[in-house]
C-alpha cells in the first residue's frame, strides 16, 4: 500500500513538474526534476533542497538564484578537506547544453535559512522560483520527504 | 571567501589518522584504527533538558560520537542519519549502542534545538551543547576541528570535522569512521569491537 502510494506520489509529482517546471527558450531548454527537501526537526533553523536539472537546449545555462518565502535562500556546495566539511556559498550551478546538473547531499544544494517556526513537514510542498541565467525563471515545488531510515548513501 | 584553514589542529588530526593499525595482540576491526590515539576523555556539556552532564553520564554503552551543528542542512544530517542507521542495524543484531551529536555552534544550538535535531534521526540520539568553553574543551579532547566562517551574524556557517568516534565506557576510544564509511561498515566494525571487548 505504502509502495503504491509512493509510486502514485512520484507520478503526480512528475506530472506536476512536466506541466510547470519546463521552460523553453530558443537557446536553453531547462527541465527540473525531483525537487525535494528533507523534513526537519520542529525547531530547525535551516534545511537543504535538492534536484536534478536537465538542459535540452544547445546553450550552456546556469542556475543563479533561488527565491522562496524564507529570510535567506542561497546556493551552496560542500567541500571536504582532511575530513573537514566546508559549506561554500557559490554564484551558481552550471547546467551544460545537452547535459544535466545534480544537486544532491554532499554536493550542490539549496540552503533555505531562517526556518524558525516553519519547519519542513513531511509531504508538504514548498514553492520556490529558480532563476536561470538564460532560461529565466522556473516555478517549482519542493516536496518534503523523509530521510531514509536505513540511508546508506556512500560518496 | 573565508575558506582558509588555520590548520594546525586539522593537520595534527590528519597526521594522527594515517592508516596505522593497532596490533595490540587483538584481531583488528575495521580499517581506520589509530595507534595509541589519545582521543576522548572527560567532558562537561549540557543535555537537551538543560542539565550539565559529563562523559560518565553520556557514554554508558558503546557509543558513536559526532560533532556538527544543526544549521547545516547537508553534511550533518546526512552523517547523523547514517550513524542512526548503523545503530538500527546493530539493534537488529542484538547490540545496544548509543548515538551522540555534539554541537560546535553553541551560540545558536540551544539544548532544545540540538535535542530536536538529534531526535529527528533516532529517538534516543543524545544532542549536547554547552557554553563556548565547554564545547571547545570537548572538541579539543576529541581532536576535532571547527571554525565559524566570517559573515552574517545570524546565518553564518561553521567548518567542522566529520569523523564519527566509537567510544566505550571503560576503555574510551576504539576507532573512528570517516564520512564515506557506510552504515553497514560502521555496524560491522562496531560489532567486531563489542565482541572483542566484552
Amino acid at each position: 500500500m505504502k509502495d503504491i502510494k509512493m509510486k502514485l506520489n512520484t507520478l503526480i509529482t512528475a506530472a506536476v513538474f512536466s506541466l510547470t517546471a519546463s521552460v523553453g527558450l530558443a537557446e536553453s531548454e531547462i527541465h527540473v526534476m525531483d525537487t525535494t527537501v528533507f523534513e526537519t526537526a520542529p525547531t530547525a533553523m535551516a534545511g537543504g533542497g535538492f534536484m536534478q536539472i536537465m538542459n535540452h537546449g544547445d546553450t550552456d545555462d546556469m542556475l543563479i538564484d533561488v527565491r522562496a518565502d524564507y529570510p535567506r535562500v542561497e546556493i551552496h556546495t560542500t567541500e571536504f578537506e582532511d575530513g573537514v566539511a566546508k559549506m561554500i556559498h557559490i554564484e551558481g550551478v552550471p547546467v551544460p547544453a545537452g547535459g544535466m546538473a545534480t544537486l544532491e547531499p554532499g554536493g550542490f544544494h539549496i540552503m533555505f535559512m531562517g526556518l524558525q517556526g516553519t519547519p519542513f513537514v513531511l509531504d508538504e510542498m514548498i514553492p520556490a522560483t529558480l532563476v536561470f541565467e538564460h532560461a529565466g525563471e522556473v516555478e517549482v515545488m519542493f516536496k518534503v520527504v523523509a530521510r531514509g531510515e536505513h540511508s546508506t548513501m556512500n560518496h | 571567501m573565508n575558506t582558509v584553514i588555520i590548520g594546525t589542529t586539522t593537520l595534527a588530526v590528519a597526521a594522527g589518522f594515517g592508516f596505522f593499525t593497532w596490533f595490540g595482540g587483538n584481531e583488528t576491526c575495521g580499517d581506520t584504527a589509530v595507534a595509541g590515539a589519545d582521543i576522548g576523555g572527560p567532558f562537561e556539556l549540557v543535555s537537551e533538558t538543560g542539565e550539565t552532564v559529563t562523559d560518565i553520564d553520556i557514554i554508558t554503552k558503546p557509543t558513536l560520537v559526532y560533532f556538527g551543528y544543526t544549521f547545516c542542512p547537508d553534511v550533518c544530517p546526512l552523517d547523523s542519519a547514517r550513524n542512526a542507521s548503523a545503530a538500527y542495524l546493530l539493534e537488529d543484531q542484538g547490540y545496544d549502542i548509543g548515538t551522540v551529536f555534539i554541537t560546535v555552534d553553541p551560540a545558536r544550538d540551544t539544548p532544545q534545538i540540538v535535542g530536536d535535531f538529534a531526535d529527528n534521526f533516532r529517538d534516543d540520539m543524545i544532542g549536547l551543547t554547552g557554553t563556548a568553553e565547554q564545547v571547545d574543551a570537548a572538541s579539543k579532547a576529541y581532536r576535532t576541528y571547527y571554525r565559524k566562517q566570517e559573515g552574517d551574524p545570524e546565518y553564518y556557517l561553521v567548518d567542522h570535522s566529520t569523523q564519527t568516534y566509537l567510544m566505550f565506557p571503560e576503555t574510551g576510544f576504539a576507532t573512528f569512521f570517516k564520512r564515506d564509511h557506510t552504515a553497514e561498515q560502521i555496524a560491522e566494525t562496531t560489532a567486531c569491537f563489542i565482541d572483542q571487548l566484552s
